[in-house]
Formats: C-alpha cells, sequence, structure tokens
C-alpha cells in the first residue's frame, strides 16, 4: 500500500471523511451464480461517505481490487495508523467529492472483511463455509451490487468507479444495468486477462494449496492457516503491482547491513519488503478468499460471448466513460486500456482516455499522482455539473424532487 | 474560437460523426457538439488539453498522432479534421493518407511559411521566420516539417486529391481581399478541405 496514505487518524488533514462506521445488510432473496450454484442468503457489509441527495442521484459506487474491501476511506477508530484504501481520492474536496457526491463502498461476495465469503457460517451445514464457498464471478459481484442499490433506494449510479479488478465490475455494470449507470470510471484495468496475468495468478494459488496448512481449504478446522502459502502468492502478486523502475528506485541492490553474508536469510532490502509484505497479508487475508478472487479475475471476458468481439459485448452501454492507465503499469499495460477504449469507440460510446505518467507500476491508481487527481476530479466535476448535484449547504432548487 | 477554427465550424456539417487531431482543450469539438449536434472524438498529447476537454466534457483520447490511426477503421467517420498539427508530423503525408482512409473528407490547417512577413524575415532579414502562427525559435520548435500553401496545393495533386475548399486566415481575421487572390503570400494560415476522388 503507498506510503503517502499512511497518516494516522491524528494527524488526519482535513480533506479526511473522518470517523466512519460500516453497515452490514442482510439480504434473504437467494441468488443464483454464474457457476450454477445458489446463494440462499447473504450480507454485504459497506461504508458510505457523505450524504444522499433528496432526488437519490448522486451516489457513487466503489468497487475493490483484488484484495480491497469496504474501507475505502477514513478512519474505524482514533487509534488508526492509517486511512481507508483510497484515501487520496474519497473526501470533501478530492476528486471524488463528498461534499457532492454519497460514496458507497462495499465488501464483495467472497471477501473476508465482513461480506458473506469462505469465513462465514454455512447455514447448510452448521460449519464454515471454507472451501465449500462456491466461486463467485465479476457478474455475481455486480448482481449483488445492484440489490444493494436497491435496498439503498439507489436507481442509477452517478457514477460507478473502480480500479483494476474493480473497474472491470464497472465495466461488467455498464453491459448488465445500462440504464442504472449514469457515468463510468475504469482505472488501470483489462477487458480481460493475459496469459501472462493467469500464469500469475496459478503460481499465488499453487503456493495457496501447497502449503501443507492448507487442508483443502479446511485450515479453519484445524486451527490453522496456509500462511506461507499465502506469503508467497502476496510476494509474486506485489512484485506484478510495482513496475521495475519504482523497485529500482526504491531499494536498488541496498543490502542490509554492509556485508554479504553468503547465505539465504534476508540480505537485501527488497528481499527484506517483499518478506514484510508477504507476513502482514498473510496473517490478515483468508486463503480461500485470495483464490476466489483470482479466479474471478481469470474468468472475466465480457467479449468471449460476443466472439471475442469487445465492441459488440459493449454495445447495450450508454454512458460516458473515463479510462485511465499508467505508463509503467505492466500488470494491466496502457496497452490493455487501449484496446477497450479502441472497442468502445468502434462501438460508438462516449468515451476519453488518458494515459497518466507514473513511475509507480499498477500500484500508481492508489496515488494521488498531481495529473491523474486533476483529470479525475476535471471528469468527477463534470458529472455532478450535468447531472446538477450541488455542494452540500448550496440547497438545490425547490422542484428537485 | 481561433480564426482558423470559426472557418472550419462552416465546414462541418449538422450531425457529423468526426475525429479532431490534436483537438486542444477541445473548444471546437465543445461547439460543434452543442449547435450542430456533432459526434466523435479528439485525439490529443498534451496532458493539460486532455483535462481540459474532460472537464468540458468533450469525447478526448490520449493518442500520439506520429502512431497513426491505425486504430480506427475504414470509413468510420464522416470527417477528419487536423488542425496546427501537419507541420509538427514525422511524415505529414501518411497522415494524410490516414485521414483519407478513415473518413471521406478532411479538413488540414497549418501555417502557411510563405506568408509575406515569414519570406521577410528568410529572405531579407536573413532569419528563420517567428510570428504569431510560428512562434517558435529554430531550436526548440516542435514544427519540423514546414510548408506553404503552393506545396500542400501540389502533394494534393500528387495524390490525386480533390481540394473541396480551400481559404486562409490573417491574424484574428478570416482572410483579407488580398489574401483570396494571392493566398500563398498573403495568407498566414493554409486551410483546405480535401476529398478522395
Amino acid at each position: 500500500m503507498p506510503d503517502s496514505d499512511t497518516l494516522a487518524f491524528a494527524d488526519r488533514p482535513t480533506d479526511s471523511v473522518g470517523l466512519v462506521t460500516p453497515h452490514i445488510t442482510k439480504f434473504d432473496t437467494p441468488l443464483p451464480l454464474a457457476c450454477g450454484k445458489v446463494l440462499p442468503e447473504y450480507e454485504l457489509i459497506y461504508e458510505t461517505y457523505g450524504t444522499l441527495n433528496a432526488d437519490r442521484s448522486n451516489a457513487v459506487l466503489i468497487c475493490h481490487a483484488l484484495s480491497g474491501h469496504h474501507h475505502a476511506a477514513g478512519y474505524h477508530g482514533a487509534e488508526d495508523r492509517k486511512p481507508g484504501w483510497w484515501d487520496a481520492h474519497i473526501g470533501p474536496g478530492k476528486s471524488i467529492d463528498t461534499n457532492r457526491f454519497f460514496v458507497v463502498s462495499l465488501n464483495n461476495l467472497g471477501g473476508c472483511h465482513g461480506s458473506t465469503g469462505p469465513v462465514s457460517h454455512n447455514p447448510e451445514t452448521g460449519r464454515q463455509w471454507g472451501p465449500d464457498f462456491p466461486m463467485v464471478t465479476v457478474s455475481d459481484w455486480v448482481v449483488s451490487q445492484a440489490r444493494l442499490a436497491d435496498h439503498l433506494g439507489i436507481e442509477r449510479w452517478a457514477a460507478a468507479v473502480g480500479g483494476s479488478l474493480g473497474g472491470m465490475q464497472v465495466l461488467q455494470w455498464t453491459m448488465v444495468y445500462p440504464e442504472r449507470v449514469a457515468n463510468a470510471v475504469v482505472i488501470a484495468a483489462t477487458p480481460r486477462l493475459s496469459a501472462q496475468n493467469i500464469a500469475f495468478n496459478e503460481v499465488a494459488r499453487q503456493a495457496i494449496r501447497s502449503d501443507p496448512e492448507f487442508f483443502d481449504g479446511w485450515y479453519a478446522e484445524h486451527d490453522t492457516v496456509p500462511k506461507r502459502g499465502l506469503k508467497l502468492a502476496r510476494m509474486v502478486g506485489h512484485i506484478t503491482y510495482l513496475s521495475e523502475d519504482a523497485m529500482g528506485s526504491k531499494f536498488g541492490r541496498d543490502l542490509r547491513s554492509n556485508d554479504l553474508n553468503f547465505g539465504f536469510d534476508v540480505e537485501f532490502q527488497v528481499e527484506s519488503y517483499l518478506r514484510y509484505q508477504g507476513d502482514t497479508f498473510s496473517t490478515a487475508f483468508d486463503a480461500n478468499t485470495y483464490l476466489l478472487m483470482t479466479k474471478a479475475l481469470d474468468y472475466f471476458d465480457p467479449a468471449a460471448a460476443h466472439a471475442g468481439d469487445l465492441a459488440s459485448a459493449l454495445a447495450p452501454a450508454q454512458c460516458p466513460f473515463l479510462i485511465v492507465s499508467f505508463t509503467t503499469d505492466w500488470r494491466f499495460p496502457p496497452s490493455r486500456s487501449r484496446e477497450l477504449v479502441d472497442a468502445l469507440t468502434r462501438a460508438g460510446k462516449s468515451v476519453s482516455y488518458a494515459n497518466i505518467d507514473s513511475p509507480h507500476g499498477h500500484d500508481a491508481f492508489l496515488l494521488p499522482e498531481p495529473r491523474y487527481k486533476a483529470l479525475f476530479g476535471a471528469f468527477m466535476r463534470r458529472v455532478a455539473r450535468e447531472l446538477r448535484i450541488d455542494e452540500k449547504g448550496k440547497e438545490e432548487t425547490p422542484d428537485a424532487r | 474560437m481561433r480564426a482558423d477554427l470559426e472557418l472550419i465550424y462552416d465546414w462541418v456539417p449538422q450531425g457529423a460523426h468526426i475525429l479532431d487531431l490534436a483537438c486542444g482543450d477541445g473548444a471546437l469539438l465543445e461547439r460543434l457538439a452543442q449547435e450542430k449536434n456533432v459526434s466523435g472524438y479528439g485525439l490529443e498529447i498534451d496532458p493539460e488539453g486532455i483535462t481540459q476537454c474532460v472537464a468540458r466534457g468533450v469525447n478526448v483520447i490520449e493518442h500520439n498522432l506520429d502512431d497513426g490511426l491505425g486504430s480506427f477503421c475504414d470509413n468510420s467517420y464522416d470527417q477528419v479534421i487536423m488542425t496546427q498539427a501537419l507541420q509538427a508530423l514525422r511524415r505529414p503525408d501518411k497522415m494524410l493518407d490516414e485521414m483519407l482512409r478513415v473518413a471521406e473528407e478532411g479538413i488540414i490547417t497549418f501555417p502557411n511559411f510563405a506568408y509575406w512577413r515569414h519570406r521577410v524575415h528568410l529572405g531579407l532579414r536573413g532569419y528563420m521566420p517567428v510570428s504569431k502562427s510560428l512562434p517558435h525559435a529554430w531550436y526548440d520548435t516542435p514544427n519540423i516539417h514546414l510548408s506553404t500553401f503552393n506545396d500542400f496545393e501540389h502533394l494534393c495533386r500528387e495524390k490525386g486529391l480533390v481540394i473541396v475548399d480551400r481559404a486562409v486566415g490573417v491574424g484574428d481575421h478570416k482572410g483579407h481581399w488580398t489574401s483570396k487572390w494571392w493566398p500563398n503570400l498573403f495568407g498566414e494560415i493554409a486551410i483546405f478541405r480535401v476529398r478522395r476522388r
């Protein structure tokens, strides 16, 4: 996670949403999934920032990436050492301005941060879902998100916004619920994973599944977690999130001590960093969830049902798109965003595209690069202007309802 | 709006689907969309121009014109416009081919190097011209392929293109009578509307 986003609650700037409390909503209507199974009931955990206006026209949906969750902005408690994962872009006066917008950020199904997932209780068996939790896909997530929107009384999102895997959910929204998305922001995403992307995911999955503590996914019942597997999975993933240049300038060939010790303990700073990232993640994230999320990434391919023609897959979309990529992102490089842009122009959709110069690789989508902020902010202000969403305090016209 | 853009405005048909190459801050596309129901995309490489387009709600795609228009299909637009960018391209002639592959009609504007003030700079004073339309010094100019009104007409003839319209702009005005009779001498900005035969 970004260094610039580590301000503790006590040092929070004035453009923070401040303290936030998550909400949980239970859904009793069974959810049929793409894999053929049905989730009889489920809960979604979400946070909201800002105020929903009278005509419910100012709601913005945030879709999270692989290891993300509902806590996108602000702090849960005064002792928090860092804010939510997208605090750089959500808050009063920020790109997603909470003085104008009502922001909804949820944890997806299958997650391990409070929404129903492998760590939840399976009502049918009385045990934890564990590896029995059905495979969920981007399209399943979007259906569940639409039900959350129904619950909140939001007929149409002013904008659906997401980076990486979150961007894929936004794309899915525009194709299956075109009338429910007024604008779409798709950042550092791709219309489908490449063989190389899937290969990296498979290495991560194998690392987890071959850990002796994995117990075919029933590790909780053995009172253990496949820490080594998760750690390796995260280390591999993390390499793909950073650019070669970012890694080089951050660590170079720096050693932890002055001399080589001709052993296999940590010697280079980059080793130390990766191990630290892996260790932290291995105790904070659920292994079954990680497996599910990587599969959801692999499966996403809206063009597949249209003989590979992405433009015809995107034909139902009605809203303006903002597509953003980052020059040094090699996980989902600019060329993949451009593929998406070209399909959208071929389909005659409203689209703008920018390729932001950043040294930070895929992780750049989380960071407050000045050009990225200016562009994202300009797009969101245009959204507010066109939907006649005023700043809080400046009331709308009385006939707005 | 810039003088050359005013002229182009009249040449774009109602409801046309267009590409605007080097669209800058999107002012032309915005007006065309609002007043003539024109749709399409601007292509731009300058980050600030791109942000301004997005702020206006003009569709803009970050794109280096030297990479060609490969991502756009044949005959997918009614018109392709390129203002004040021809002279900065690596291969202006190839771009002309690309424009008329994507659309039947193209509108091109560029600084006329044979404008009398430019001639005075070079011919009498012996310096590379610096003017309102060519504001850069020789060493830091992005303009690598300077040409004249006559040069461009010659290229169009060589390529067998139909010149539907031609005009020149001088300063902030659409053109003095002198520039109608002697465009190569009195036109500061050359403006062409060309078509495939």
